[in-house]
């Protein structure tokens, strides 16, 4: 049988004023796949989601959720996903289970299916949840918990998450990571936007990276990644070291020429794999060159997106991502 | 619903995907039907009365607000107008219930207005509910509030000796009317709370609303003080109507003709601003 794809958008637009918040997008998410949408803030991803779940008008192009079409069925449309915001989008005032409950009720569920909906997602969000204080004295990571399990109340086939982890700590990301592949294992589809590309890495499928509005590139994790290299290796050259040997040094073992930044004695060079840091270093040290720190960091979003567009993740951003993973082995 | 589990699967077996796209599409239906709509009315109902139950402040409008007019109208305007106190209070009373009737319809759009900027809202949004269930749902219960409100004025009245000639009956139908007039004029600041940018502008836009409504009205002074053009327009306000109904139903127990016309400028008030609300809404976050 012919199975129509979850998610199917050409030429998605939005315009606010003369700006053009989504600027013609085509999206193809497969049914059961997680699909990563990545950028920077300010790059559209939101704006695209909420026009995917009836949440904001479509200004250009068309989308079926499941072949349903979002501009004429909304109500259908509606009845196929759920909406886990950036913002935990649950009530502060209510309790975790009353906010549950509501949701259900609002739904459909009779009185006791939506007790008891409640009572076993609270079970597997987390006991603190089971508390029946009002949510605004919760955690921000039991509230985002809470809120994808109102997502989850009518097993919608087709679930959006709006950056479910911006903010959390990395206990806290590391349980909704863990969510979120349970449900792709019941079968479910999703459409997760992240600033992460650590994240995207983890748990996506497919992953496309927008920017400005724009698709500028898609593909798998691994093939994203390697556009930038496994990771970057930093040096900084001690005071009075000379760059230009030092550059041909790791060259000549890299095989790449690495970028330098000659005032402040500082270059960067991708890094096939991470263990060949250390030749590195030991060709430095025979060469007689002093280094002050080296730093080995994964390809962050900033790089996969320098490499992709020729231009900054930062730039348009209100907040530039300069939280993205780094490993640091040295200082 | 029995085969929702989001335990973490063994990893060695992944289980059969329990969720079936094809057969959810195939469930959707394109529209909510009546019986849904009003269940999902009274659940944001429900939702609004736990909110207000944890907020009490949301009750000093309707309880204060009718002991202190009371008793400032009354010593202010008695004498003036009626010769003494006891004499104001039968034309006054009614005039109060109608006058903070409409301003608790004030705060409904004003916190709307608060409420729809929270993210519980998106949910709502996104959510395959009647449109109309995230309005209606606290204005049902709001109701509680013009209860208050109106059965207050009432006892405050009686206590500063006002005794009804219309008995039990007349001032329960009084207090009936002046709730179910409350519930209808509340559309008007639910379209203003879905329209203004923020809950002061929505709390601006009422205030010059609510003014001429209560004031160019026969709620404190008898119509036939007034100048012939103003007391035109006084003779046309719904809020005339209802104190009008009110006055008959609980001074002398009588359902009059008023009480027709109230309910039919409830119903045109509805009629007009319910679907533009709805609309606005629809357009707006």
């Amino acid at each position: 049988m012919h199975q129509p794809p979850a998610v199917h958008a050409t030429g998605l637009e939005k315009r606010f004023g003369d700006f053009r918040a989504v600027a013609g997008v085509d999206l193809e998410v497969r049914q059961g796949e997680i699909f990563g949408v990545l950028g920077p803030n300010g790059a559209g991803k939101t704006t695209m989601l909420r026009m995917l779940a009836t949440l904001l008008p479509i200004d250009g192009g068309r989308a079926e959720i499941f072949g349903v079409d979002v501009v004429r069925e909304p109500h259908r449309v509606r009845q196929l996903l759920g909406v886990t915001g950036q913002y935990a989008s649950v009530d502060e005032l209510l309790t975790g289970r009353e906010n549950l409950r509501l949701f259900g009720r609002l739904q459909g569920l009779p009185r006791a299916d939506a007790r008891a909906t409640a009572d076993r997602l609270l079970e597997q969000v987390g006991r603190e949840a089971a508390a029946d204080k009002p949510l605004s004295q919760f955690s921000g990571g039991m509230r985002r918990r809470l809120d994808l399990a109102a997502s989850l109340i009518t097993r919608p086939p087709l679930i959006f998450l709006d950056e479910p982890t911006t903010g959390l700590d990395p206990r806290t990301r590391g349980q909704m990571w863990d969510t979120i592949r349970e449900l792709v294992a019941d079968g479910c589809t999703l459409l997760l936007t992240t600033q992460y590309l650590d994240e995207a890495d983890q748990l996506a499928d497919r992953i496309a990276v927008i920017d400005r509005g724009r698709k500028v590139a898609e593909g798998t994790p691994d093939e994203l990644k390697g556009s930038v290299g496994e990771s970057t290796l930093q040096l900084q050259l001690a005071p009075g070291a000379d760059a230009a040997l030092a550059a041909d040094v790791v060259e000549r073992v890299l095989g790449r020429s690495p970028v330098l930044t000659p005032e402040s004695g500082r270059m960067n060079v991708p890094l096939p794999a991470a263990d060949e840091a250390a030749d590195v270093l030991i060709a430095l040290r025979q060469a007689a060159i002093g280094v002050a720190g080296v730093t080995v960091a994964k390809p962050t979003l900033d790089e996969v997106f320098l490499a992709i567009t020729g231009h900054d993740a930062g730039e348009e951003s209100q907040t530039p991502t300069d939280d993205a993973p780094a490993m640091e082995v040295a200082r | 619903m029995s085969t929702v589990d989001l335990e973490r699967p063994a990893p060695a077996a992944p289980r059969t995907p329990t969720v079936d796209p094809a057969a959810a599409v195939a469930r959707a239906r394109p529209r909510t039907t009546l019986a849904e709509t009003v269940s999902q009315t009274l659940s944001m109902a429900w939702r609004a009365l736990k909110k207000m139950r944890r907020n009490p402040e949301q009750f000093f409008d309707v309880t204060i607000q009718p002991l202190l007019f009371t008793a400032m109208f009354a010593y202010v305007f008695g004498g003036a107008v009626s010769g003494d106190v006891q004499s104001y209070l039968p034309l006054m009373i009614p005039g109060i219930v109608g006058q903070t009737v409409l301003t608790a319809c004030m705060a409904t759009g004003v916190q709307l207005r608060e409420d729809m900027e929270k993210g519980v809202f998106d949910r709502f949004k996104s959510l395959p509910i009647a449109r109309i269930a995230p309005l209606a749902g606290p204005m049902v219960a709001d109701l509680v509030r013009y209860l208050i409100a109106a059965s207050l004025t009432f006892v405050t009245g009686m206590i500063m000796g006002y005794s009804p000639d219309g008995g039990v009956l007349g001032v329960l139908g009084a207090v009936a009317l002046a709730i179910i007039t409350g519930w209808s004029i509340a559309w008007i600041f639910t379209f203003v709370g879905t329209l203004a940018r923020s809950a002061q502008s929505v709390q601006g836009i009422s205030m010059l609303l609510l003014f001429p409504l209560t004031f160019l009205s026969n709620a404190f002074v008898p119509v036939d003080t007034l100048p012939g053009w103003l007391r035109d327009f006084v003779n046309v306000n719904p809020v005339s109507h209802l104190i009008s109904a009110m006055r008959d139903l609980a001074n002398h127990g009588t359902v009059s003709a008023e009480v027709g016309w109230t309910l039919l400028a409830g119903l045109v008030v509805i009629a007009i601003f319910a679907p533009l609300s709805v609309r606005s809404y629809r357009r707006h976050l």
